[in-house]
């Protein structure tokens, strides 16, 4: 026994031995390991646990309120209390939205939304109940806390315009980013990717919107396995947005928009005539900005697009019309200048002119009799203007056109402006690929055919006219950025390269249509002394009179249906003597613009002059500290 | 005829307790401590749920293991085999608890403690073995059939055992035994016609596997395949380690393990959460005190002079070195997540027991070492 114990024993001690040494080795691998991925690796696996550990956050910045001159708030930020349901924070969830129900009604497809979102989440991640609640339902919400648990009443921010839809076309709206939006962004903000951030997606708040979206800020949170936050580890606050002032008067837009609104479709424009700073900018119907925020409907928004009255446009810049007898001024300027015609020339009306086979009609049947320039304008008309343009041609009344702002863009500060067209001889040819008829320039001479114009666009061929200068139209007067309140410079404008005594001759007509007996806008003068405007009507045709109906009889605007009106045009300016303000009206099948457009214009213009901030004493049409009260 | 303690007479209770290896009771402790310690910072710094309790069942272990290491060896001895079919019984029943319809089971509940029969069995097949080998001369264990049985006493459980599934306690039944053989003097070449023949069974035994171990092994191969299934708790385990670098982030500091990127921190991935708050310094000294731990073992298994005792103590001390290799080298990414605990650290009841319960058999051999042990159990010579 000892002996065969004995040789055991020793293949036991050397087997003992090996298996020893393989535990040995085995633990060096083991150390090895440890080296290897806790020293080599260590530093992407400490980047990696990082990754875990930190997740940053993106703080929205409060975006910037727009302002009128006088700092009315045109859009603000609201608060916005929603109520939130944390699943984990209450045993029974259906039986806290029971309690719930009975206080704020919850409909049953919201219901079970609230329910599928509850389930998809994690507990701890807040669901929204309901949005945008009143002061009513949040205390009585609050008063009931302790019957609700796991209800938190969170403050968020969301737009509102307390115009509503008398500025949507001015302010435009703002609406979640769309994947375009992204695309566009080259600054690649972080904001954008934020869910539930808005932007600006038309108007004022589209043109500025990277001033009023200001920067973000960040947080950073420590987030577990679940991707609940345990701590904030640090948070960089971001910047708000800057508020935006407008050159609008809140008091002027919405006396525009008064005037304007029991017309189907209209637009308005008052610009200061020195520095282009626009006053009023109105363009009826409108349409709710304060629904896009929240977000529309299906149904909503096809009923919106389906209109034919088109109130997401915003007719002031966008909307298209043939100046009509507006553009008169223009014809005589280029007439003038190039000494086709004296003024004291004199053409006799008979109520029609012919070239070739063709009759070209005056609005006045039976004719003025001799005409000279300021009669011309003063009664407007169209056979004066017939042969004048015969005389000076397309091309040069076209030319005079484009340097009064009309055929190109004015660059407003506002998206989606159109241009216009001055048509001339080398446009058609390229256009049309025929060549241009003389007939086309007497037509081209009242402001009818291919001639085409904004009503802003008319508001600031007038303005160039009163003021001499090439001015340009802009909305925004200044910023304030963390409240350093700084006014953008705007350049001075050139002088407009045309003899004065042209300019003269041509505002002294417009002074007779509105100031004289026989003027066409006698009637809508303004008679209080020192406040006298002096203005150009324009009735555009829509409808071409066939030659049966002239020989029947024409019928009156009402008689026509609606689509087949005239559109009703009046500009102005005022006062008379050093012209501070310009006005255009358009009324989209409005009827004459004497009768329509112009006691429009005259009240907007009286107002406007009556409110001058200034009040004549401050040529820089600055609010005085004392009268910064004074404002609507 | 050597002389001994035994040849003195019998030993008094307090003679055994004298005789006690308390050195290597010491280590235990240091690493139940370092367990306790762990856990508590893997309940986020509270006693409870898990450091508290591990700490209760210490206390009973220790108990135990006293009991078991001044019970006379030869009643161990001598009782082997009716252990030995008592658990298997108990594998038997927990089987047959699963067909019945209460679903796959691993446990027995006996109301005061959940019994996991396979982790007894990791020591009742050890002495089962011992008990075997220790009557068989050199010449029997070079005879093939010879080794029938105690083949036949393996395959029993690890069949049990993979029906469970627990594919981690029955390969390390597989390599323990193949420990107790290898010292036992079976022949080297024999041991290589086994691991060809399990090389050859391997296409057979893929089928047999269940899905959710296929995909282990899979994810195991290659763990950003499944960054978010089961290749995460590698992965994330990785990370924990790795980020802990050379002196880890503190204690308590563990980012991973404290905001439960890493999962079952407080049993199989508990060395990763030690490496994660102490580093690579911490993960070595803890490999340390394991070796210092195992170097007991081999000293005391080369001092006993029966053959029952020197396998029983490397026998367990084998069980020992594999729990303590699998599980670092899992949650390290060496090997498929099998789901071995990291001995006396990690949390779990059985496990500790059936542990503190081995090491009371390795205290035993030593308070028994100069024993003379019968081909039987019995005292004399045969």
């Amino acid at each position: 026994m000892y002996r065969e114990d004995s040789s055991r024993y020793k293949k036991f001690s050397r087997r003992a031995m090996i298996l020893g040494g393989g535990q040995i080795a085995l633990f060096g691998l083991l150390a090895g390991r440890m080296y290897q991925l806790q020293v080599l690796e260590s530093k992407r696996y400490k980047m990696l646990a990082e990754d875990n550990r930190i997740n940053i956050r993106v703080l929205p910045p409060p975006r910037g309120r727009i302002l009128d001159r006088f700092g009315v708030p045109l859009a603000i930020n609201k608060e916005n209390y929603r109520v939130l349901l944390i699943a984990e924070r209450t045993r029974n969830v259906k039986q806290t939205l029971d309690t719930l129900g009975r206080l704020i009604s919850i409909p049953g497809h919201e219901r079970r939304r609230i329910l599928r979102e509850i389930k998809r989440r994690r507990d701890f991640v807040p669901v929204t109940v309901q949005e945008n609640l009143d002061w009513h339902k949040v205390s009585r919400i609050e008063v009931n806390a302790p019957d609700l648990p796991g209800i938190v009443i969170d403050v968020g921010q969301s737009r509102e315009y307390p115009l509503g839809a008398d500025s949507a076309h001015l302010l435009g709206y703002v609406a979640s980013v769309s994947e375009k939006d992204k695309k566009q962004d080259r600054s690649r903000d972080p904001l954008l990717e934020l869910p539930g951030f808005r932007i600006g997606k038309s108007g004022v708040e589209k043109e500025q919107d990277l001033r009023l979206r200001g920067k973000a800020g960040n947080s950073q949170l420590e987030v577990n396995a679940l991707g609940r936050v345990i701590r904030e580890l640090s948070r960089q606050e971001g910047q708000p947005g800057d508020d935006v002032i407008l050159t609008i008067d809140l008091g002027i837009q919405n006396l525009a928009i008064e005037k304007l609104r029991d017309k189907k479709s209209a637009a308005a424009v008052v610009m200061d005539v020195n520095s282009g700073g626009v006053i009023a900018l109105a363009s009826v119907p409108g349409y709710d900005p304060n629904a896009f925020n929240t977000g529309l409907s299906g149904k909503q928004w096809r009923k919106i697009i389906r209109d034919p009255l088109a109130p997401l446009t915003n007719k002031a810049v966008s909307g298209l019309y043939a100046p009509g007898s507006t553009f008169k001024m223009v014809v005589a300027m280029a007439a003038l200048e190039h000494g086709v015609v004296m003024p004291d020339h004199k053409v006799f009306c008979r109520g029609h002119v012919e070239l070739g086979n063709a009759r070209f009609h005056c609005w006045k049947k039976h004719g003025h009799g001799w005409m000279d320039l300021n009669a011309a304008l003063q009664q407007s008309c169209d056979t004066y203007f017939y042969e004048i343009a015969k005389r000076v041609g397309i091309d040069k009344i076209a030319a005079m056109g484009r340097r009064f702002g009309l055929g190109q863009s004015t660059g407003i500060d506002l998206p989606n402006e159109r241009g216009g067209l001055m048509p001339t001889s080398a446009w058609k040819k390229k256009r049309l690929g025929v060549p241009w008829q003389k007939g086309e320039t007497l037509v081209a001479g009242i402001g009818q055919g291919f001639v085409l114009t904004t009503p802003l666009q008319l508001a600031v061929m007038t303005s160039r006219l009163a003021s001499g200068k090439s001015v340009k139209p802009h909305l925004v007067h200044g910023v304030v950025s963390a409240g350093v309140k700084r006014t953008l410079q705007v350049p001075a404008a050139q002088k407009i390269q045309i003899a004065p005594e042209v300019r003269r001759l041509v505002m002294e007509g417009m002074n007779s249509v509105s100031n004289t007996e026989r003027g066409t806008a006698y009637r809508a003068r303004i008679k209080e002394p020192g406040f006298e405007l002096a203005g150009k009507t324009g009735t555009a045709q829509v409808k071409r009179i066939s030659k049966h109906e002239r020989e029947t009889m024409v019928l009156k605007n009402k008689e026509r249906p609606w689509k087949d009106r005239d559109h009703a045009l009046f500009v102005a300016y005022a006062p008379v003597e050093k012209p501070r303000y310009a006005i255009a009206v358009v009324v989209e099948h409005g009827g004459g613009g004497s009768a329509v457009a112009a006691p429009i214009a005259r009240d907007i213009m009286h107002e406007t002059l009556k409110r001058d901030p200034s009040g004549y004493r401050d040529r820089d049409g600055v609010a005085r500290e004392n009268e910064k009260g004074r404002k609507a | 005829m050597r002389i001994g303690a035994a040849d003195r007479g019998p030993m008094t209770i307090g003679q055994k307790l004298w005789q006690v290896n308390w050195s290597l009771v010491s280590f235990i402790i240091v690493l139940t401590g370092i367990g306790c310690a762990m856990l508590y910072s893997a309940g986020d710094a509270n006693w409870n749920p898990w450091a508290k309790r591990q700490l209760i069942r210490f206390g009973i272990g220790l108990f135990l293991m006293i009991m078991v290491a001044v019970t006379d060896i030869r009643m161990w001895m001598r009782h082997a085999y009716t252990l030995y079919f008592l658990v298997l019984g108990l594998l038997v029943a927990v089987e047959v608890m699963g067909v019945i319809g209460m679903g796959a089971q691993r446990w027995i509940d006996l109301g005061v403690i959940q019994l996991q029969p396979s982790e007894i069995m990791k020591i009742t097949l050890v002495l089962a073995l011992a008990r075997f080998f220790h009557g068989a001369s050199l010449e029997d264990i070079g005879r093939p059939m010879f080794l029938i049985i105690p083949l036949l006493l393996v395959a029993a459980p690890v069949v049990l055992v993979l029906r469970q599934p627990d594919l981690g306690t029955a390969i390390m039944l597989t390599m323990t035994a193949g420990v107790i053989f290898f010292l036992a003097g079976v022949r080297a070449w024999k041991f290589g016609v086994v691991i060809g023949a399990i090389l050859a069974a391997m296409p057979v035994a893929w089928t047999l596997l269940h899905e959710y171990q296929k995909k282990r092994i899979l994810t195991f191969l290659n763990p950003e395949s499944d960054p978010l299934g089961a290749g995460y708790h590698i992965m994330q385990s990785k990370i924990a380690l790795g980020s802990g670098g050379i002196f880890g982030k503190g204690y308590l500091g563990g980012t991973q393990s404290h905001l439960n990127f890493l999962p079952e921190k407080q049993t199989d991935f508990i060395f990763t959460m030690l490496a994660e708050e102490f580093g690579m310094a911490g993960g070595l000294l803890l490999l340390g005190i394991y070796a210092i731990v195992l170097i007991y073992g081999f000293a005391i298994a080369l001092r006993v002079h029966n053959q029952f005792g020197r396998l029983i103590t490397l026998g367990i001390t084998g069980t020992f070195f594999f729990y303590v290799f699998i599980n670092i080298a899992m949650v390290m990414g060496l090997v498929p997540v099998v789901g071995v605990p990291l001995p006396l650290v990690s949390y779990g009841g059985t496990a500790m027991l059936s542990l503190m319960i081995g090491f009371g058999f390795i205290l035993c051999s030593y308070v028994h070492r100069d024993v003379r042990v019968g081909r039987h159990g019995s005292g004399g010579e045969d």
